[in-house]
């Protein structure tokens, strides 16, 4: 609750306008779907699979696609939500203390296969906070990376295994990524100022 | 969001929101505390020291844990085997730690008001970890953490308080931070170990414990502080025992399910007896560990709020 004033606080000093909607509900569906499949494709069956979902829209995307495995290879993966804010290399930088969430994941990740999952993949920071979590979680036979939307500028040798839409942004722009699960709708779009 | 201060002097100075951050995020720092690599690089490079003048094993340990999980480089300090034998000042002590630019200094003194003197001269987060017969707070958020994992909520259940309130910190502390989150609270204990003018902190006031006990949610027995103790307070320690000593027969007055706390370290058989204390309903070893994780949550919160001097 505090956070969203903090956020309400941001989002007053840089007015933000909607640009372009890039995914409305049946592209995010058809976006899912196909990840699925590569998943499947790519790791032959589903057998050491697991998800784990960034918090917060990380995780809905990961639930998302392991109910789209279970049609596809009759088989649910587990599902397990990982929180990278004690992982950040920015926590000397961002002023106050961002809010720690639970890192959830109530199954051992070793020797898995692991599909790492999050909504929008940008400068690489927090995946690579998030390899550094999961090591410290277990040693998984492989780790892979799937995210709804690839904005492009990279600051780290990082990439995705699975990519629902690449979409070429700039800078001053933000990709905002709602999903019913939290925001009670499902579309991507491109902010601007 | 962050919290709106840059020390932890006592509970009264937080609002029911901010120790609800503090008990969410120590929620998430629990589960870093069940791992098998219990280590996460959030206060890398940051350094942390703990200054201790009263001897203590569970707060100390617990601050010098959660700093260790967390990454931060902890430092202790004992007044026993420091300058403060050779005479040195708190004041000359804070000013020499200064100088060492530490981001978070936790302090216990026998002192009321010797964590807020510290903080005036240090531009380091300091945090209170006992000062005299004043405050607590890290041991209330602790208990507060605990009941709110063991009932489910805060508001509107009741605790008893029991024993020498006069001379307790914890009992102080935990007044004012149950009181913010909606808890109601009553206080018990012989009258020459309750403060002239206590029910002006809002509690009700009982001298007998099984009317004290009778319907409350959770009891927490307080440690009966001989080393405080002026002579004369009570007639023996076996009289104080049988009118305030929690034992299983007089439980027989309280709820079934009522929750039992100790802030610890325990005098079995003065003030709660060793099968109540082992019991079911005891929470004391939750209270330890649930400790730890509030401990790591206030010094990932403060860590970012003081500056560097």
């Amino acid at each position: 609750m505090v956070r969203g004033f903090f956020y309400v606080l941001n989002s007053m000093a840089t007015e933000l306008n909607e640009k372009a909607q890039i995914l409305d509900p049946q592209a995010i569906q058809r976006a899912v779907t196909r990840i699925a499949h590569e998943i499947v494709e790519r790791n032959n069956g589903t057998e050491h699979l697991v998800l784990i979902g960034l918090r917060s829209r990380g995780v809905d995307l990961a639930r998302r696609i392991a109910k789209e495995l279970m049609l596809i290879a009759g088989a649910e993966p587990p599902v397990g939500a990982l929180d990278v804010t004690l992982y950040r290399d920015d926590l000397d930088k961002v002023g106050p203390q961002p809010v720690v969430r639970k890192t959830d994941i109530p199954f051992s990740i070793n020797e898995k296969q692991v599909v790492l999952v999050d909504d929008v993949l940008y400068t690489g920071r927090t995946i690579r906070a998030a390899l550094d979590g999961l090591v410290d979680l277990g040693r998984p036979r492989l780790i892979q990376l799937a995210v709804l939307v690839d904005r492009g500028h990279r600051e780290l040798p990082i990439r995705a295994d699975y990519v629902g839409k690449n979409v070429p942004t700039s800078r001053q722009e933000q990709i905002q990524v709602l999903l019913t699960e939290e925001d009670g709708e499902d579309k991507v779009v491109i902010m601007e100022q | 969001m962050g919290l709106a201060h840059k020390d932890l002097l006592s509970i009264r100075e937080l609002t029911s929101d901010e120790i609800r951050l503090i008990l969410d995020t120590a929620e998430s720092m629990k589960e870093v505390a069940r791992r098998d690599i219990k280590k996460v690089p959030a206060l890398r490079g940051k350094t942390m020291i703990n200054l201790f003048y009263e001897s203590s094993t569970r707060t100390r340990t617990s601050f010098e844990i959660a700093g260790k999980w967390l990454s931060a480089d902890v430092i202790n300090v004992s007044a026993s085997v420091s300058s403060v034998t050779k005479g040195e000042s708190l004041k000359d002590t804070g000013l020499t730690l200064q100088a060492m630019h530490p981001d978070i200094v936790v302090i216990r003194h026998p002192a009321a008001g010797a964590a807020q003197f510290l903080a005036g001269r240090l531009t380091a987060s300091v945090i209170n970890a006992g000062d005299g017969a004043h405050e607590h707070p890290s041991q209330a958020l602790l208990d507060l953490f605990t009941i709110r994992e063991k009932a489910g909520r805060l508001e509107g259940l009741k605790a008893a308080i029991i024993g020498d309130i006069a001379h307790s910190r914890v009992a102080r502390s935990n007044i004012h931070g149950m009181h913010r989150m909606g808890i109601e609270v009553r206080v018990a204990g012989p009258r020459t170990m309750l403060p002239r003018f206590i029910e002006r902190l809002g509690v009700e006031v009982f001298t007998n414990l099984d009317r004290a006990i009778a319907d409350v949610d959770i009891i927490m027995m307080l440690r009966l502080q001989t080393e405080r103790q002026q002579a004369g307070l009570f007639p023996s320690l076996r009289e104080y025992s049988r009118l305030f000593g929690l034992t299983a027969e007089r439980l027989k007055a309280a709820r079934p399910d009522v929750l039992i706390m100790h802030p610890g370290p325990m005098n079995r058989g003065v003030e709660i007896a060793p099968d109540v204390a082992d019991g079911p309903y005891s929470l004391i070893l939750n209270q330890v560990e649930n400790g730890l994780a509030v401990r790591m949550a206030l010094l990932y919160l403060f860590a970012g709020s003081g500056q560097t001097g």
